[in-house]
């Protein structure tokens, strides 16, 4: 009897040990697959980039994998017209379409908040462009940018004496490519703000249109300040994307050359760090440009990020 | 109930601090109504807007089903004609879309099983367990969402080919994709808004552990969130192309590597061309169709480009 109960408590003592084992080993079991395999293939690949910029490694050069050159492939890029020419193309395409696509977004959501019938249809229609790919979007818009037989250029026949060319020239290519980017995301920043602006309490409507504000007045002073942190945050993760443009310039020049048109006009900076990776077996400097790349993409995130912290705190 | 609430998911996730809101408020609110005339504006400026939403999917169907001739003249057809058939079998046969296919349905489904199955898990940690380290950690897998990871392919690309062998091989798509920092936020938030604290210290009191927990008690209820997620990482991986473009040749192709493949040299045949992106195109316009609705609520939820 004594003995039962003593093995008992043995069980007992045991089992809450495991028990407390459990508890405090499982947490970290479960959230380890994630952090394992994204230190794996996320950070060190990262950090590893930044190692390989200080070499001149090559694959068409054998040990070249081991010559150090410290920092002169940043020299190098910082001189380089190519890199200017890309940084400069990816801001004017990523200015010409994330201005535009948030703005219709805005206004986009802003009709869906209305108390409508077929909503779902209407939603899952904006969304379209959403789930198609961008490599199809691409290809798509090549055929209706064509400067032969091309859509577009049929509708500009009565207005232009003579077919576009719009991968000729830098605004004409630009407006292409932020015409493919701007149709493919707008949809996707409406379902953001709309789901951000059904949000929004109703009474503050019903008080401001009893003290006389017009429709247009409650958009500016109440939808959209109340959409600010959502504003702020679409614009971050645009601007980003628009950093790291790479499927529709490197679709739009058919030629394959990866030089983004005749002249580079839409050469963007992945498209220029693919060229020298991809095509011209530069890994040293290559891994220059994406580093750099990712530097101006932080910079600009916490740009982006205090220029919100001052204006939600001076609100 | 009104006839939106119908339509609003039954939990409401919390907002995101300093982010978007997640889904709907739990304040329940009415949407706007207009005055005839304005709703009949609506109505035009949202149907405009889904006409220019579609126009080039229906556009690609156009042009892949004329053959060369038909798209190279002045007025160009704006109705379908007769040669679907012919351009799709012939993008078949030129530009391997038979195992493009295949390889996109392997890459897609495997990621996406994992995925699920790694944010859930780890979704269940950071909603509802405690650890020490744990807001740390969970800001570190928030940091890492904004990270743009594709700059690190030159590494990625060695370690991959050289240290596991794996070029041209479907492995080498797969494996650096089987976890993802969006679907651990997102099974986080929605874990945390939808499995009540109770129902776990009640599985406590009756001595269940973590594992037993995890699976008898929240998988049921984190079902239709998973359910989400894997819908929006099938898309993702589906519709990708930078990676596997590097890393897979001709012979052994994605759908999206399979099109941009086709869409190269002096001379583009378009009708060959956008048959090739209605066959990529197609398979996720069908799940968008079916579960349209769920894609919907799912992004209005996250609010997070995947």
């Amino acid at each position: 009897m004594t003995q039962g109960v003593q093995r008992s408590r043995g069980r007992q003592r045991w089992r809450s040990r495991l028990h407390r084992l459990d508890r405090s080993v499982s947490p970290y079991l479960y959230v380890s697959p994630f952090f394992l395999l994204f230190a794996v293939f996320g950070l060190f690949p990262l950090a590893y980039t930044a190692v390989i910029s200080t070499t001149a490694w090559s694959p068409r050069k054998p040990g070249s994998a081991d010559v150090s050159v410290g920092l002169d492939n940043y020299t190098t890029l910082f001189a380089d017209e190519n890199f200017h020419n890309a940084l400069i193309n990816t801001l004017g395409i990523g200015l010409l379409s994330t201005g535009p696509q948030l703005l219709l977004a805005l206004g986009i959501a802003h009709l869906l908040n209305y108390r409508l019938r077929g909503r779902i249809v209407l939603r899952m229609g904006v969304l379209l462009p959403y789930v198609t790919s961008v490599a199809a979007v691409a290809l798509i818009f090549n055929q209706i940018f064509a400067r032969d037989f091309g859509l577009v250029n049929w509708f500009l026949q009565p207005f232009a004496d003579s077919p576009i060319d719009w991968r000729a020239d830098e605004w004409s290519s630009w407006t292409a490519v932020a015409v493919m980017v701007t149709w493919h995301w707008t949809g996707y920043n409406a379902l953001i703000y709309l789901a951000a602006m059904q949000t929004i309490p109703y009474d503050l409507y019903e008080s401001a249109s009893i003290d006389g504000a017009s429709k247009w007045q409650q958009f500016w002073h109440i939808t959209v300040p109340s959409l600010r942190p959502t504003i702020i945050f679409t614009v971050i993760v645009s601007t980003i994307g628009a950093l790291q443009l790479f499927a529709e310039p490197f679709l739009f020049d058919a030629t394959r050359n990866n030089n983004g048109g005749s002249q580079r006009q839409f050469q963007t900076i992945v498209l220029y760090l693919y060229q020298q990776f991809w095509t011209n077996g530069r890994y040293g400097y290559g891994a220059a440009i994406a580093w750099t790349l990712f530097l101006i993409t932080v910079v600009i995130a916490a740009i982006n990020f205090l220029l919100a912290r001052r204006i939600s705190s001076t609100k | 109930m009104s006839r939106i609430d119908a339509h609003t998911p039954r939990r409401h996730p919390p907002p995101i601090p300093g982010g978007t809101a997640l889904g709907q408020s739990t304040r329940r609110h009415r949407q706007k109504r207009r005055g005839e005339g304005g709703l009949w504006i609506t109505y035009g400026l949202l149907i405009a807007i889904v006409l220019i939403s579609a126009f080039p999917l229906y556009w690609s169907v156009v042009v892949s089903s004329r053959d060369k001739s038909a798209i190279g003249r002045y007025p160009p057809p704006l109705v379908p004609g007769g040669n679907l058939w012919d351009n799709l079998q012939a993008a078949f046969t030129q530009g391997g879309f038979g195992i493009a296919l295949v390889n996109s349905t392997i890459v897609a489904g495997t990621i996406t099983m994992s995925v699920v199955f790694t944010s859930t898990l780890a979704g269940f940690a950071f909603a509802k367990l405690r650890f020490r380290g744990k807001n740390t950690l969970f800001g570190l897998v928030v940091a890492t969402m904004l990270v743009p990871t594709q700059l690190a392919i030159i590494p990625l690309y060695i370690m991959v080919t050289q240290w596991f062998g794996w070029s041209n091989d479907l492995r080498g798509v797969i494996v650096p994709a089987l976890v993802s920092a969006f679907g651990v936020f997102f099974m986080r938030q929605y874990i945390a808004s939808a499995m009540p604290d109770e129902l776990i210290e009640a599985g406590r009191m009756d001595g269940a552990s973590t594992l037993r927990i995890y699976w008898s008690l929240v998988l049921p209820i984190a079902r239709p969130g998973a359910a989400v997620l894997g819908l929006l990482i099938f898309i993702t991986y589906w519709n990708d192309l930078f990676w596997p473009l590097i890393l897979l040749n001709t012979s052994n192709p994605t759908v999206q590597v399979a099109i941009a493949n086709t869409a190269s040299g002096i001379e583009v045949d378009y009708s060959l061309v956008l048959a090739g992106t209605v066959i990529a195109t197609f398979p996720i316009l069908i799940v968008f169709l079916v579960l349209g609705r769920q894609i919907i609520g799912g992004i209005m939820q996250g609010a997070v480009k995947g």
